[in-house]
C-alpha cells in the first residue's frame, strides 16, 4: 500500500468520524481548534481499535487452531504426559516332580529399601542399619550413586533375602532408620539345590544379550531361565505380565490408579522324575569323583532320573552369583556346572559292542552261531590290534563275546561290515544325535562315516579304523543320555523310544504316547540280549560281580571301558603301567549300559564314571544300586498325574469330602 | 443516542453519581474476576484455598476501592497526577535499596501487611502524568518536538528504573502505553513511523542487553520443541494442555495437565491454560468475548469524554488493560515468547489486581465525570 493510499483512506476515515462527532453531544463551544484535536483522537482511536480487533481475532483464530484442528496431537501428548503403564511380573510357574514335590518355587523375598525423600542423611542412615543387619561398605555407595539416577520418591533396595531374624531388627530399629521400609518381593529357589541343579538349571537376569521384544525382560528384578528346563520352558513357565495404568504428575510420582490387568501365573510344570530316586542317584554318584546317569522307562522313554555329579545349588545363581563362587565353579577340574549326562560326549567304548554285532548280523557278515578264535590280537595288513586280554578268549560266538566282551570277535567282523553300516545303526538306536530331551544342553554327540571323514579330514577312511570303531573308540562319541536311549531301544521289543521329563503343562499332558516300531529282525535283538544278559548273569559275564541279588529284580547290560589316552606301541613294551598310577585325568572312563528286569525289561540305565578306570568295577555296582532302587519303587507303575494329582480339583474335592 | 444519562455536575450527590455508575462494565469486570475465582479453585485442587478464597476477598475489597475512586471527581485525580508520579518514583528508587528480590529480581517492596510491585502501580501514574501533560496542549504544541521532550522524559526515568531491577516486560509494557499515549494525543504521524524503523535498528544492540534468562526464553519461543525438558517445557505443555482441551473442554476440576503440574505457574501467568483446558474453546471465546467488551466499553468511555484528560486517561488505562490480556493469551499459546506478564482479573496475584481495579477506578470516573470542567480547558 503506498503512502498516498493510506492518507487518503484516513481523509476518509475523517468524514465518517467528523459524522459521528457531529451526532454525538460535542459542546458547541468548542473552537476548530479541538475538534481539530478531537478528531485526531478519535480517528487514531479508531486505528487502535480496529488494531486491538485484529489482535483478538488473531487470539481467537490460534485458539480455534490448537483446539480443533490440532486438539487430536495435543489430546494424545496429554495423555502420554498423564498415564504411566507399569508392568506387573507375573508369577514364574512352578516345577514339579511326578509326586507334586515342587523342585522349582517361588519364596517371598523380603528386601531392605531405602527412600531417599524421606531421609535427610542418606550415608548416615545406611550407616546406622549396618548395625543391625550385615552388609559391606560398598553397598552404601552403590546405594548412594543409584539414588542418584532416579526420582527421590523410588525406592533403592540395600539388601534382599533377609531372614527373618533381620526383620525383626528393621522392625524393632525402624525409629531411628526413617526412610528404610521392607519390600516384598519374590525369588526363585530350588529347594533341593544340587539334586536338581542339572535338571531344573536356573533363573537369572536378563542380560543385553538375551533381550527380546517382551517388555517385561526390562523389569527390575525380572528373571529368566538360563539353562535347563527353566530354559527350555522359559515360554510356559513366565506367565503373562498385568498391566498397571496409573496416573502421574510432572515429576512422575504416581497420583492414582486408573486400571490395573492383573498378571497370569506361568503354568505349572510335571516331571517325569520322582525326586526322592534322583536324590538318591545323586548320592550314589556322588562317591566317586565325577560320574553322571540316566534312569529312563524302555518302553515310553520318560526318565525317571538324570544325574550328573558334581553339582552346585543353583539358589547361588538367582541372584547372581559373587565372583568367588563362580570362580570356584569355573576352575573345578570336574566341571560341576556342566550336565554330564547329556552334555558329556564319551568313546562309548565295549557298550557299542551290541551296535557292531546288529549290524554284522544285519549285513549277513555273521550267523548267531558264527564263532571266532580270539588270540588276543588282531592283525589287519600292518596293523596289529589288541583284545583287552592280552592271553586270549579262545573260541567265542556272540553270545560269549559280548559276555566277556572280546575285542577280536568285533574287530574281526567290522571290516566286513563295513563303518557305514555300523553308523547306520547307530544312528537307528539313537546314537549320534540330538534326542530331543527337554534340556538345552543336549549335545549330538558323533558317530564317524566313510563320508565324513572324507568331508573333514579330506581323507579316505581306512579299514583299521573301522576294526577300532566296533569297540565304540576313535571318533565315536556319544552321551549317557544317548546309550540308555540305545538299551531301552535294544530290550524294548524294537521300538524308536526318545527320552522325555516334561510329563504335563498344568493339565495337558506333554508326554509322547506312542512309539513307532523300529525296522528290525526281533530274532536278532532277541539275540543280543541274550548276550546283554550273559553280561550279568554268565559265570564269566564281565559284570557278573554286581547282580542284583533280588531275582525278581535281577538286571543285565553291558560294561565300557573307553580309553582316554592312547596306549603308544613302546609304553606295551614296557609293561602296561597300572590305570591307577596314571593321573586322573589320563585313566580310563568306565562305563555301565543296564536294564531291569532281565526277563521283561522296563527300566534301562548308563553310568558312565570319569576316568572310573573299569565299566565292570566302577560303573556296574552303581547301575545295580540304580537298578534295584527304581524297581523297589515301582516308578513305571504308580500312576502319573497332572502335579502328581496333587493340585487337580478333583483330587481336592475328594479330600474334602473324605 | 449514545447519552441517554443524567449529566453530572458538581453539585451531584454521591449517591446519584452511585446510581449512575456504569455498571455494565462492573458486571463484565465482575465476571472475569468469577472466572478467575473458578480457575483458581481448580488450580487449587478444587479447593478454596490456598487462591481462590483471597482472589475473591482481594477483588470485593479493590473492587469497592475502585468504585470509591470512581465516585471521587476527576479534578481530584487531576490535580494529583504529578504528585502520584512523584510517590511512583520514590518508590521505584526505594526498591532499588529496601526492595525483596523474587525470581532473581528485585520487584517487591514489603510494607508489612502487603507486598507491592511498584512498578506496577508506576505504570497508572505515567499514563495520569502524561494524559495531564497533553490535557491543555494544542494540535500545534503536539508537532513541536521541543513540547514533546518532557513527556518523553516522563516515560524514561521510571521505564529506567524498572529495567535496572530488571524487569524488561514491565518496562516494555509502560513504554508500549506511552506509546498508544503519544499517539491518541496527536503526536506527528511520522515520528512514530521513525520510531518504528528506529527500533527495529536497535533491536540487534538491544540483544547483546539483555539477560542470559531473557535471550534463553527469546531463543525457546522460536523453536519451543528443541529443548522440550528444558526452556520450551512451560510452551510446550501448555500448548498440549490448551490443544487437548479441544472444544468443549475437559470440564471444570478434570483438566490432566494443570492438575497433574505439567503446567508451570498455573494460578498466576498460565491461569488462561487452565481455564481453556477445562471449558475448552468455548470457554476461551466466551473470556475473549468478554474481554471484546470491556475494552469497547473503555474506548467509548474515552470517546464520550468531554475533556482532553480524561480522553487520554481513559483509553491509555483501558489499551494498557488490553495489552496485558493480549500479552499473557499471546504467551501462553506459544504466539510470543515468555514474558512474565499475568492475566487481569484472573492471575492471581495482589498487585496486579490492586493495578487494574484502580486503573477501572479511574475509568469509572472518566466516566461519570465527563463533563466536568478542566481547569485550562482548550
Amino acid at each position: 500500500m503506498s503512502w498516498k493510499n493510506f492518507t487518503n483512506i484516513l481523509k476518509k476515515r475523517r468524514k465518517y468520524s467528523s459524522s459521528i462527532s457531529s451526532r454525538s453531544s460535542v459542546p458547541k463551544a468548542r473552537t476548530s481548534r479541538s475538534t481539530d484535536k478531537h478528531e485526531i483522537f478519535t480517528r487514531r482511536a479508531f486505528l487502535i481499535t480496529v488494531g486491538q480487533g485484529g489482535v483478538l481475532s488473531l487470539l481467537a483464530i490460534r485458539m480455534g487452531w490448537l483446539q480443533i484442528a490440532e486438539a487430536e496431537k495435543y489430546t494424545t501428548l496429554a495423555e502420554d504426559n498423564r498415564v504411566n503403564l507399569l508392568m506387573l511380573a507375573p508369577e514364574r510357574g512352578i516345577i514339579v516332580d511326578r509326586f507334586g514335590v515342587p523342585l522349582a518355587s517361588n519364596i517371598r523375598d523380603y528386601r531392605a529399601v531405602i527412600i531417599p525423600e524421606k531421609t535427610e542423611d542418606m550415608a548416615a542412615i545406611l550407616e546406622e542399619l549396618r548395625k543391625h543387619i550385615s552388609y559391606g561398605k560398598e553397598t552404601i555407595e552403590d546405594v548412594l550413586k543409584k539414588s542418584k539416577k532416579v526420582s527421590r520418591f523410588v525406592p533403592i533396595e540395600i539388601v534382599n533375602n533377609l531372614s527373618w531374624e533381620d526383620l525383626a531388627k528393621i522392625e524393632v530399629h525402624r525409629p531411628s532408620l526413617p526412610g528404610v521400609s521392607v519390600e516384598v518381593g519374590e525369588l526363585r529357589n530350588y529347594p533341593l539345590k544340587e539334586a536338581t541343579a542339572h535338571l531344573i538349571g536356573y533363573v537369572g537376569r536378563v542380560s543385553e544379550k538375551e533381550l527380546g521384544d517382551d517388555p517385561v525382560e526390562l523389569l527390575p528384578g525380572y528373571k529368566i531361565g538360563k539353562t535347563g528346563l527353566e530354559k527350555n520352558f522359559n515360554n510356559e513357565l513366565k506367565g503373562k505380565p498385568g498391566q498397571r495404568e496409573v496416573e502421574v504428575n510432572a515429576t512422575g510420582r504416581e497420583v492414582r490408579d486408573l486400571k490395573i490387568a492383573p498378571p497370569a501365573s506361568g503354568k505349572r510344570l510335571t516331571l517325569s522324575v520322582d525326586i526322592e530316586y534322583q536324590r538318591f542317584v545323586q548320592n550314589v554318584l556322588s562317591r566317586e569323583k565325577s560320574a553322571a546317569a540316566v534312569v529312563m522307562d524302555a518302553h515310553t522313554g520318560a526318565v525317571y532320573a538324570l544325574a550328573s555329579h558334581p553339582s552346585f545349588d543353583p539358589n547361588l545363581f538367582v541372584d547372581g552369583i559373587g565372583h568367588q563362587d563362580w570362580n570356584e565353579l569355573l576352575n573345578d577340574p570336574t566341571y560341576p556346572l556342566t550336565n554330564k549326562a547329556v552334555t558329556g560326549q564319551y568313546p562309548p567304548g565295549s557298550t557299542f559292542k551290541m551296535i557292531t554285532a546288529l549290524a554284522g548280523l544285519e549285513a549277513g557278515v555273521i550267523k548267531p552261531n558264527t564263532t571266532v578264535v580270539c588270540p588276543g590280537h588282531y592283525r589287519l595288513g600292518q596293523g596289529k590290534f589288541h583284545c583287552w586280554k592280552p592271553e586270549g578268549h579262545g573260541r567265542m560266538n556272540l553270545i560269549s563275546a559280548l559276555e566277556e566282551s572280546c575285542d577280536v570277535f568285533f574287530y574281526k567282523l567290522s571290516t566286513s561290515i563295513g563303518i557305514d553300516k555300523i553308523a547306520e545303526v547307530a544312528q537307528r538306536f539313537g546314537l549320534g544325535q540330538n534326542l530331543g530331551l527337554e534340556l538345552p544342553e543336549e549335545k549330538n554327540g558323533h558317530i564317524p562315516t566313510e563320508s565324513w571323514k572324507k568331508k573333514r579330514y579330506g581323507e579316505k577312511w581306512q579299514p583299521g579304523e573301522t576294526v577300532i570303531h566296533s569297540i565304540g573308540q576313535g571318533y565315536t562319541l556319544t552321551t549317557p543320555l544317548q546309550l540308555a536311549t540305545m538299551t531301552a531301544r535294544l530290550v524294548n521289543g524294537g521300538k524308536s523310544v526318545r527320552p522325555w521329563l516334561s510329563g504335563f503343562m498344568d493339565q495337558k499332558p506333554l508326554m509322547p504316547l506312542n512309539w513307532e516300531q523300529m525296522d528290525i529282525e526281533q530274532e536278532y535283538l532277541d539275540l543280543i540280549k541274550r548276550g546283554m544278559d550273559a553280561v550279568v548273569m554268565g559265570d564269566k559275564g564281565t559284570a557278573r560281580g554286581s547282580r542284583i541279588p533280588d531275582e525278581s529284580m535281577s538286571m543285565s547290560g553291558k560294561t565300557g571301558t573307553a580309553q582316554v589316552k592312547r596306549i603308544t606301541k613302546a609304553e606295551r613294551a614296557q609293561g602296561r603301567r597300572r590305570q591307577e598310577d596314571l593321573p586322573w585325568r589320563d585313566r580310563h572312563h568306565a562305563l555301565f549300559v543296564g536294564y531291569a528286569p532281565v526277563d521283561s525289561p522296563r527300566y534301562v540305565c548308563s553310568v558312565i564314571v570319569e576316568h572310573g578306570i573299569g565299566g565292570s568295577s566302577a560303573a556296574a555296582p552303581i547301575a545295580k544300586e540304580l537298578l534295584w532302587e527304581v524297581q523297589k519303587r515301582k516308578l513305571a507303575e504308580s500312576p502319573f498325574l497332572p502335579n502328581g494329582g496333587l493340585a487337580t480339583g478333583l483330587t481336592e474335592n475328594k479330600k474334602k469330602s473324605g | 443516542m449514545f447519552d441517554t444519562r443524567t449529566r453530572l455536575n458538581d453539585n451531584t450527590s454521591v449517591f446519584q453519581k452511585f446510581t449512575n455508575l456504569n455498571w455494565a462494565l462492573l458486571i463484565l469486570i465482575s465476571s472475569i474476576a468469577l472466572i478467575g475465582t473458578l480457575s483458581l479453585y481448580s488450580a487449587g485442587g478444587g479447593s478454596m484455598s490456598p487462591w481462590a478464597s483471597r482472589h475473591v476477598l482481594r477483588f470485593i475489597i479493590l473492587l469497592a476501592g475502585a468504585i470509591a475512586i470512581a465516585l471521587i471527581n476527576i479534578r481530584f485525580w487531576y490535580k494529583l497526577a504529578y504528585p502520584v508520579y512523584g510517590i511512583g518514583v520514590v518508590l521505584l528508587i526505594a526498591v532499588e535499596f529496601i526492595g525483596e528480590a523474587g525470581m532473581g529480581a528485585q520487584r517487591w517492596i514489603n510494607l508489612g501487611l502487603i507486598q507491592i510491585q511498584p512498578s506496577e502501580l508506576m505504570k497508572i501514574a505515567v499514563l495520569m502524568a502524561l494524559a495531564k501533560y497533553f490535557h491543555a496542549a494544542s494540535q500545534e504544541d503536539m508537532n513541536r518536538l521541543s513540547f514533546l521532550v518532557p513527556p518523553a522524559i516522563l516515560v524514561l526515568l521510571p521505564v529506567f528504573l524498572v529495567l535496572l531491577q530488571p524487569d524488561l516486560g514491565t518496562a516494555l509494557m509502560i513504554v508500549m502505553a506511552a506509546i498508544v499515549m503519544f499517539f491518541i494525543a496527536g503526536a506527528p504521524f511520522w515520528l512514530f513511523i521513525a520510531g518504528g524503523a528506529g527500533t527495529i535498528a536497535f533491536v540487534p544492540i538491544a540483544w547483546t542487553f539483555l539477560h542470559n534468562y531473557q535471550k534463553k526464553r527469546v531463543m525457546t519461543f522460536l523453536d519451543p520443541e528443541s529443548d522440550p525438558f528444558g526452556a520450551g517445557y512451560h510452551i510446550t505443555q501448555s500448548k498440549i494442555a490448551i490443544g487437548s482441551g479441544g472444544i468443549e473442554g475437559k470440564g471444570f476440576l478434570n483438566g490432566s495437565q494443570s492438575h497433574l503440574n505439567f503446567l508451570p505457574e498455573k494460578q498466576t501467568d498460565f491461569i488462561f491454560t487452565l481455564w481453556v483446558e477445562e471449558w475448552g474453546l468455548i470457554g476461551g471465546l466466551l473470556l475473549l468475548l468478554i474481554n471484546a467488551a470491556i475494552i469497547l466499553y473503555g474506548i467509548w468511555i474515552a470517546y464520550m469524554c468531554k475533556h482532553a484528560f480524561g480522553r487520554l486517561l481513559a483509553f491509555g488505562l483501558i489499551v494498557n488493560y488490553s495489552l496485558y490480556v493480549f500479552i499473557n493469551i499471546a504467551m501462553v499459546m506459544g504466539l510470543i515468547p515468555v514474558v512474565g506478564v499475568p492475566l487481569p482479573l484472573i492471575s492471581y496475584g495482589g498487585t496486579a489486581m490492586m493495578a487494574t481495579l484502580i486503573s477501572f477506578g479511574l475509568i469509572l470516573s472518566c466516566s461519570l465525570h465527563r463533563d466536568s470542567k478542566l481547569p485550562r480547558m482548550s
